[in-house]
């Protein structure tokens, strides 16, 4: 056992317990927490470190698209010139609107507007999300069709087929995961709706919804790096 | 609990201007400026970015906790970023070597 | 003391009986057993692939396993030692038991999701035990491509998904530290009053979530490769196999700073315990923990050295990597002054703590050596490396998971284990350690190869020391599995505080409570106030 002598009392560190407080308990208050807001801030705090989680995630694929992209500058402009264009600025504009709507359902929720309209605007977020993966699955689609999807029956009819081919792995993988992570956020958007439509929401508690937005605009910024760096390069090298 | 309440225009207002930006994005990626493309490109999408994150997730009215960790998420990609591509950039600079 | 074997009032252990409330708790403390339970069991499956590995050293001859046996028994020795023991180790059992009651929480941030980093955990280590189980994997630890992607045979896929899916529960553990010290501390307890233990775990923390991320994409491309044959790493098919081993070291460097700033919390607990005194210069020591983690990403080029990277870049790597070592001897300068003219006493935590310091400053010094560009050309896949980060992990991260043990298992269960025998398995472990790695020093440093089943004959003495070492080793950590398992129902109850130590976590009782604390305390100073040397009678 310890030696120290034994009429050595150690100071008591000075602790006083806290005077204990009523406080009106609100029904989504979790008992390990003192009161609603620091409830709220751990979570707002909990989401934002998770999606710092997510952005070194990506950032594994955006390390290689980098690499390879310097080793064959290119073959990625001839690669990238078989995207459409067109598909890929829409998609970019439905995101934004979707995040748009998803920043209105926040505020309604935080405005403790009615069950009705937060329910709306969380919809509206899912129909633009669920519109985006449509065109994903056109664009796909497109690929399987022209056998540009990488693996052994990739067949490329232009200049560079190697780093072609490199492109069109990372296309896959970054737009993948992207997709990955918008089903989840349509997920996530159904049990924050059904719970609006339940009169969850008011100022008082919004940060379920709050959280959800910050994961779906996370998704969005995304995308926002995807588009250019996937569709616009060297568009200039093939006009129109 | 309460947070910052923006009015809705300032909602409209971004979204504005994340839409011109990506239409800016898109045009500027049809014409041959050299170097100052990536720079377009990355610059529009890095405001973009900024907008999201200061306004839509409401990093503009949030503590400065909020702030550091948002960051430290971009600069850390910055860390696996810069010194992976300073290895390729910098082969062959070492006279002498082999790589 | 309390010598009665009566079970002491309602506490955390038996509060709730039964399977389901132990694996549906939401309690930090029962979840913290529950992850000692699988570490402990990932642990000996490590120890076995190392025993075997031993066996086959003794002789020069690949006689005991044919060498693609050898080639797994060596990777599967590091897969489970590093993602199932080491990086787990501390934070998911010490952590997770300790952080909310040292900061007067009632439990973490988010209790359910640390149940589920629990599940996740588990649910990697099925992956991986029914990797090695169905044919092992024989990549190495460290999943090289191209040979990881295409040439192996074994079960990379298997090993790698496993991987994938235990870094989620490393990642949701430093999730929930990092909220829980930010936004639950008791009132008063400002960043500058926390225990060293948490500041070290909040820097750990930090690294899970910026690190993690990354092997964990990594893990899945060459998953995806290996599957699809994309030609992502693979020369052969167009990829850039250095293009893995940035990703890979841009998490698994960091990683062995999971490994051992825990460790160094504990440490840093332990010496003032044991000194009663309070830590020299804790503000540095608490800075240096942020240092070593941020620091700790800027370095991972040194694993490249020979592997194709550019000189320039080695250059670099090698300069940062000198000044990653800076934080880790503040620390040791730091330990040696709070020790110093202290009330030192001798108890078996203590002996741990005394063995860390000796045994991290040697690992960390020839990391020093293996740092130097030109030093590393020679010594790299030698054994050299091999004793360097067995000192750093096993005499440093392991001492330091063992001493924690020793000194918290008092207010984990509430008894006290026997002292005699903790000595003496302390002695045994550090022997038997010292023999196992000194010698790989000396024979790296000849020229050894690392991951071969067969060397040269010259080498079979320093060999047959090191296994020798082994055996005693492994003999030495039976001991405490013994001692800890009769304690549970035989041994003193040990009281609030046998230590006489100082901190928020014994001013509960042992076991505490489920909640804790009865109130939440006030802090109003730093809860480490160990009384000046002036103070007990020595001048």
């Amino acid at each position: 056992m310890s030696d120290a002598p034994s009429s050595y009392q150690p100071p008591p560190v000075a602790i006083h317990p806290a005077p204990v407080v009523e406080h009106a308990h609100h029904p989504w208050l979790q008992h390990h927490f003192d009161n609603m807001e620091q409830q709220a801030e751990a979570s707002t705090l909990g989401m934002w470190v998770f999606l710092v989680t997510e952005i070194m995630f990506f950032g594994g694929l955006f390390m290689a698209y980098l690499v390879y992209r310097h080793a064959s500058p290119s073959g990625f402009q001839e690669a990238s010139h078989h995207l459409n264009i067109y598909w890929g600025a829409a998609n970019t504009a439905i995101l934004i609107v979707s995040s748009l709507t998803m920043a209105l359902a926040v505020r309604a929720a935080q405005t403790s507007q009615s069950a009705k309209t937060q329910v709306g605007w969380l919809l509206a977020t899912m129909a633009f999300g669920a519109a985006f993966l449509g065109i994903k699955a056109i664009e796909y689609y497109d690929k399987f069709r022209d056998h540009i999807v990488p693996g052994p029956n990739f067949q490329w009819e232009g200049a560079y087929p190697k780093p072609a081919e490199q492109f069109y792995s990372l296309y896959f993988a970054m737009t993948g995961l992207h997709a990955l992570h918008m089903v989840i956020g349509l997920g996530i958007m159904t049990v924050i709706a059904i719970m609006a439509w339940r009169k969850t929401f008011d100022e008082e508690y919004y940060t379920p919804v709050e959280v959800a937005g910050l994961y779906w605009h996370f998704v969005d910024i995304v995308w926002i790096f995807l588009f250019p760096l996937l569709y616009l390069i060297g568009r200039h090298y093939h006009a129109g | 609990m309460s947070g910052h309440v923006a009015p809705k225009s300032m909602y409209y207002a971004v979204f504005a201007a994340l839409m011109i930006g990506t239409a800016l994005t898109v045009l500027v990626a049809f014409y041959d400026l050299g170097p100052l493309n990536n720079v377009l490109m990355l610059g529009i999408a890095m405001t973009k970015a900024a907008l999201v994150v200061l306004f839509f997730m409401h990093v503009r009215w949030s503590t400065r906790l909020t702030w550091v960790v948002a960051a430290s998420g971009f600069v850390w990609l910055l860390i696996l970023f810069g010194l992976t591509m300073m290895d390729y950039l910098s082969r062959g600079m070492v006279p002498g070597t082999w790589r | 003391m309390d010598t009665t074997t009566a079970t002491p009032t309602l506490n955390y252990l038996n509060n709730g009986y039964g399977l389901k409330s132990w694996l549906l708790t939401k309690d930090h403390k029962r979840i913290a057993l529950l992850y000692l339970w699988s570490i402990t069991a990932f642990f000996f499956l490590g120890g076995f692939f190392a025993l075997v590995i031993r066996l086959e050293l003794l002789t020069p001859a690949a006689d005991l396993v044919q060498p693609d046996t050898y080639n797994k028994m060596f990777t599967m020795h590091g897969v489970v030692m590093v993602f199932f023991f080491l990086i787990p180790s501390i934070p998911a059992v010490l952590g997770n038991f300790l952080l909310p009651i040292m900061i007067g929480a009632k439990d973490l941030a988010f209790p359910r999701i640390n149940l589920l980093s629990w599940y996740i955990y588990v649910l990697g280590g099925l992956f991986t035990v029914a990797a090695a189980i169905t044919g092992g994997v024989d990549t190495g630890w460290t999943f090289y491509a191209p040979y990881s992607t295409s040439a192996s045979n074994s079960n990379v896929i298997l090993a790698g998904v496993g991987i994938f899916i235990t870094g989620f529960s490393s990642i949701l553990t430093g999730l929930n530290f990092i909220v829980t010290v930010h936004r639950m501390r008791a009132p008063g307890l400002t960043w500058f009053r926390l225990p060293l233990f948490v500041w070290a775990h909040y820097a750990t923390s930090l690294i899970m979530i910026l690190g993690t991320p990354v092997i964990a994409i990594t893990v899945l491309l060459v998953a995806a490769e290996r599957g699809l044959h994309l030609g992502i790493f693979d020369p052969a098919l167009g990829g850039d196999p250095i293009l893995f081993q940035h990703l890979f070291w841009f998490y698994s460097h960091p990683a062995v700073y999971i490994m051992i700033l825990p460790a160094m919390g504990v440490v840093a607990e332990l010496v003032q315990a044991f000194s009663r005194k309070n830590i020299f210069g804790y503000t540095f020591v608490a800075f240096s923990s942020l240092a070593i983690a941020i620091i700790g990403f800027l370095v991972w080029g040194h694993h490249l050295f020979v592997a194709g990277q550019s000189t320039y870049a080695g250059l670099v790597f090698s300069i940062i990597s000198m000044f990653v070592a800076i934080p880790s001897a503040v620390k040791v300068f730091n330990w040696t002054a709070t020790i110093y003219k202290g009330s030192v006493s001798w108890d078996s935590p203590m002996l741990y703590a005394f063995g860390f310091i000796g045994l991290f400053t040697i690992g960390g010094l020839t990391g020093l050596f293996l740092a130097t560009l030109g030093m590393d050309i020679h010594m790299h896949d030698t054994y050299f490396i091999i004793a360097h980060f067995h000192y750093v992990m096993v005499g440093g991260a392991i001492f330091g998971y063992l001493g924690g043990m020793h000194y918290w298992w008092p207010k984990i269960t509430g008894r006290m284990y026997p002292e005699g025998w903790a000595k003496f398995a302390c002695l045994n472990i550090f022997v038997g350690f010292n023999l196992t790695f000194g010698p790989q020093f000396i024979v790296g440093y000849l020229g050894m190869p690392r991951r071969y089943a067969m060397y040269s004959p010259e080498f079979q003495v320093w060999n047959v020391l090191s296994t020798a070492g082994a055996t005693i080793l492994g003999v030495g950590y039976l001991i405490p599995m013994i001692y800890f398992t009769w304690s549970l129902k035989n041994a003193p109850l040990a009281g609030a505080n046998p230590w006489g130590a100082r901190g928020l976590e014994w001013e509960t009782p042992s076991p505490p409570p489920t909640e804790n604390f009865a109130v939440t305390p006030v802090v109003t100073e730093g809860t480490h106030q160990y009384a000046p040397s002036r103070e007990v009678g020595i001048v």
